[in-house]
């Protein structure tokens, strides 16, 4: 009980509504069939969630600690520090189990959809960060668990499909559209509608419809609960800023969560700049996933919420180098956050990613995800820039970049990346 | 019952100013009431205006039009395909519209599309742009898959000012509460789901059809039965259970889909729909007079 009464209360006094909406944003924009269940969520949601019925909370608690490796650590980034000459630190979501902030949420779903005496789940994932963490969280609580991934993020994220078919998850490939996230969530969503009776939809982003959004960044905000009081420790303060990459949005959210009341925090959401913020109305085309910055208003996977789309209102492609990033939708929390002010949103492109990645990786020895190297792009660019990001800067660490060194190397090569490693050498089938 | 929901939604009329446009529930006047969807352009503008109009030739008592939205979120792979053949042939609201009035049939026609094309329509904020513009075409009503009960409000609210339908889709999952509230809000006919799922044509028809109907009973309001209908057969056991209309899509968007792939010509497949539409409502029909007493279980 205690443990209920120490986090739980508090969140949910600073939860923006009971029903689902923040400010303009959010809602439940559902096929009819889906309706009850989430009715059904919605009730599981707070029951288990915000009021710890059977000690939910804490069995979470314990598995995200024992099975997933928390608390990380928020570090230092000495050479970082120097380059800029700020005191950066780095909240390392790296180091969850999995490899990135995704298990805390996957694992909190899982957890409910069995307190729910649901059967089986069912997810969607683009970088395929999302499809690993259920994937193992399902093969840690003993759930069938099928996973549903745009072909062209199955082709670009190939060791997290086999990361998942490993821990005995089903992968489907989605042939729709450009095959990534949005196609994804579409087919996701059909196949809930299919099985909705004994199936739960384990959502990997704080999108979709209500109490989606909202029990996601619960689920994420132990990220900016733990580095809050962990700056307190480190630093005797809170920091000037956080800066998070902002895709979906969950460890956008989750990082910033606790920060949100504390006024002298300045949040920067990052997102994908993609090769340009130029959109290509005619082709149906945003060549980012800026949709924070560029978007507007309207209805789209269950949420109303920022989008990039035409003026027809249809959902335009998204691209980013990062297939985490890549999608045309946002939080309905986070685009209510920056229509209020509380939020800065800004862009970093995939080249000014791919730097920041290989400047992680040398000046630090952390390879980070691609998402995760916008964060870093921006750090940069900000510093650079002369930008008074404050003098004490945490960047979160959302994940590590293991699945994308396929993806870097060839896209470093292409544009001829001075800061890369040379890799030439190692090139098969090059004879000699 | 529902007092949450009318709120939040702000809707300026009540249950029994839910009139609509008289056209839509005479249209299932007498029972075995066929009902097509069709892909607005697929697979082209031309080609989409002779296949309504071969529907409306083998029987249709309404039509629902579908406006093609990029993200199809309750549509099966049929569908879907339809949907991208439209966007590709160039497929707009203000397209549609115009396709709209350039018909040239006697039957109510029903917008289907999802809420998003709605809500971003012409300068208002909100959905009235689109109904009034929907009204000015001579649309009668909407089906909006991504909408449910409790956020309709707004479309409500400009369906009531124009004198339009908003028709909602009942769930085999949906019961109680959420049943009279959307009962409170529908008008025209209530589009009964007859199978949990995406759409597309089936094998089999549901039993869940049958509960459907049954927890449908006490409504006056018209039952059309969709989801899976394929054959003139089905279509007479549904309206022998009890509907007063079949709604068959994928069925004849299949036939479509097979004359773009095979590139026959547009009249043989608007004559391959028109037959397949007299199978329909024919099977409708003989089901409809099947129903020897009402009260027959």
């Amino acid at each position: 009980m205690s443990e209920t009464e120490r986090g739980r209360e508090g969140e949910r006094t600073d939860r923006t509504t009971a029903d689902g909406q923040f400010g303009r944003y959010g809602g439940q924009y559902v096929p009819e069939a889906l309706m009850p269940a989430l009715e059904e969520l919605e009730d599981a949601y707070e029951r288990y969630v915000l009021e710890n019925e059977d000690g939910f909370m804490d069995e979470f608690e314990r598995r995200i600690r024992d099975f997933g490796g928390r608390p990380t650590p928020l570090g230092r980034a000495d050479r970082l520090s120097e380059r800029y000459d700020s005191e950066i630190y780095l909240k390392r979501e790296d180091l969850v189990h999995g490899g990135a902030h995704k298990l805390n949420n996957a694992l909190g779903q899982v957890l409910l959809a069995k307190y729910m005496g649901k059967e089986r789940v069912i997810a969607e994932t683009g970088a395929g960060q999302h499809g690993t963490a259920t994937a193992m969280a399902a093969a840690h609580l003993d759930m069938p668990c099928e996973v549903y991934m745009g072909r062209t993020d199955v082709n670009r994220q190939r060791p997290n499909v086999f990361r998942m078919r490993i821990n005995g998850a089903e992968v489907n490939p989605v042939d729709i559209g450009r095959g990534t996230l949005k196609e994804a969530i579409s087919e996701t969503m059909r196949e809930w509608s299919r099985t909705v009776e004994r199936t739960h939809y384990v959502i990997g982003s704080v999108v979709g419809p209500h109490p989606f959004p909202a029990m996601v960044r619960d689920f994420q905000a132990v990220i900016s609960e733990e580095a809050r009081e962990q700056a307190r420790e480190q630093l005797g303060s809170l920091p000037d800023a956080v800066v998070s990459c902002a895709g979906g949005g969950s460890n956008t959210m989750g990082a910033f969560h606790h920060f949100v009341p504390d006024d002298s925090v300045d949040l920067y959401a990052v997102e994908a700049g993609g090769s340009s913020l130029e959109v290509d109305e005619e082709a149906g085309v945003a060549p980012n996933s800026a949709t924070l910055s560029t978007g507007d208003e309207g209805v789209l996977h269950g949420a109303r919420t920022t989008l990039l789309q035409d003026s027809d209102g249809q959902i335009m492609e998204s691209h980013s180098v990062s297939a985490g990033l890549d999608y045309s939708g946002v939080g309905p929390e986070l685009a209510h956050l920056v229509d209020e002010g509380r939020v800065t949103p800004v862009t970093v492109d995939d080249t000014a990613a791919l730097e920041a990645f290989h400047r992680l990786s040398t000046d630090e020895g952390i390879i980070p995800a691609l998402e995760t190297s916008h964060a870093f792009g921006y750090l940069h660019e900000a510093f650079e820039s002369g930008e008074d990001l404050g003098e004490t800067v945490v960047v979160n660490v959302s994940g590590r970049g293991d699945k994308d060194l396929e993806t870097v190397i060839e896209e470093t090569e292409k544009r001829g990346l001075e800061s890369a490693p040379d890799m030439s050498v190692f090139e098969t089938g090059g004879g000699i | 019952m529902g007092d949450d929901a009318a709120d939040a939604a702000g809707a300026s009329g009540s249950a029994d100013s839910r009139t609509g446009t008289d056209a839509t529930a005479t249209a299932f006047d007498g029972g075995g009431a066929f009902v097509p969807y069709l892909a607005v352009g697929d697979p082209t503008y031309e080609a989409s205006l002779e296949y309504v109009e071969a529907l409306a030739r083998g029987g249709a008592d309404l039509i629902e039009l579908g406006l093609p939205f990029s993200e199809p979120m309750a549509e099966g792979p049929t569908i879907q395909g339809a949907v991208t053949r439209a966007l590709e042939a160039g497929m707009t609201p203000d397209r549609f519209f115009e396709f709209v009035s350039e018909l040239d049939v006697d039957v109510p026609l029903v917008c289907m599309t999802y809420y998003n094309l709605i809500y971003q329509y012409g300068s208002s904020d909100g959905p009235r742009s689109f109904v009034e513009r929907a009204a000015e075409v001579g649309l009668e009503g909407f089906v909006v898959p991504d909408l449910p009960a409790e956020e309709a409000g707004p479309l409500r609210e400009a369906c009531d000012e124009f004198g339009l339908d908003l028709i909602f889709i009942v769930a085999p999952t949906t019961r109680g509460d959420r049943l009279e509230r959307m009962m409170e809000r529908v008008s025209g006919y209530v589009y009964v789901q007859a199978r949990l799922g995406a759409t597309g044509a089936r094998e089999d028809v549901s039993d869940q059809t049958g509960e459907s109907l049954e927890r449908l009973a006490d409504w006056e309001i018209p039952k059309a039965v969709g989801f899976g209908i394929k054959t003139g057969e089905h279509a007479e056991r549904i309206a022998a259970a009890g509907a007063d209309g079949i709604i068959v899509g994928s069925a004849l968007v299949d036939i479509v889909a097979e004359g773009h792939e095979d590139d026959r010509p547009v009249e043989e497949t608007a004559d391959r729909l028109a037959e397949k539409a007299r199978e329909l409502k024919a099977g409708a029909t003989r089901g409809a007079e099947s129903l020897p007493e009402p009260e027959h279980p």
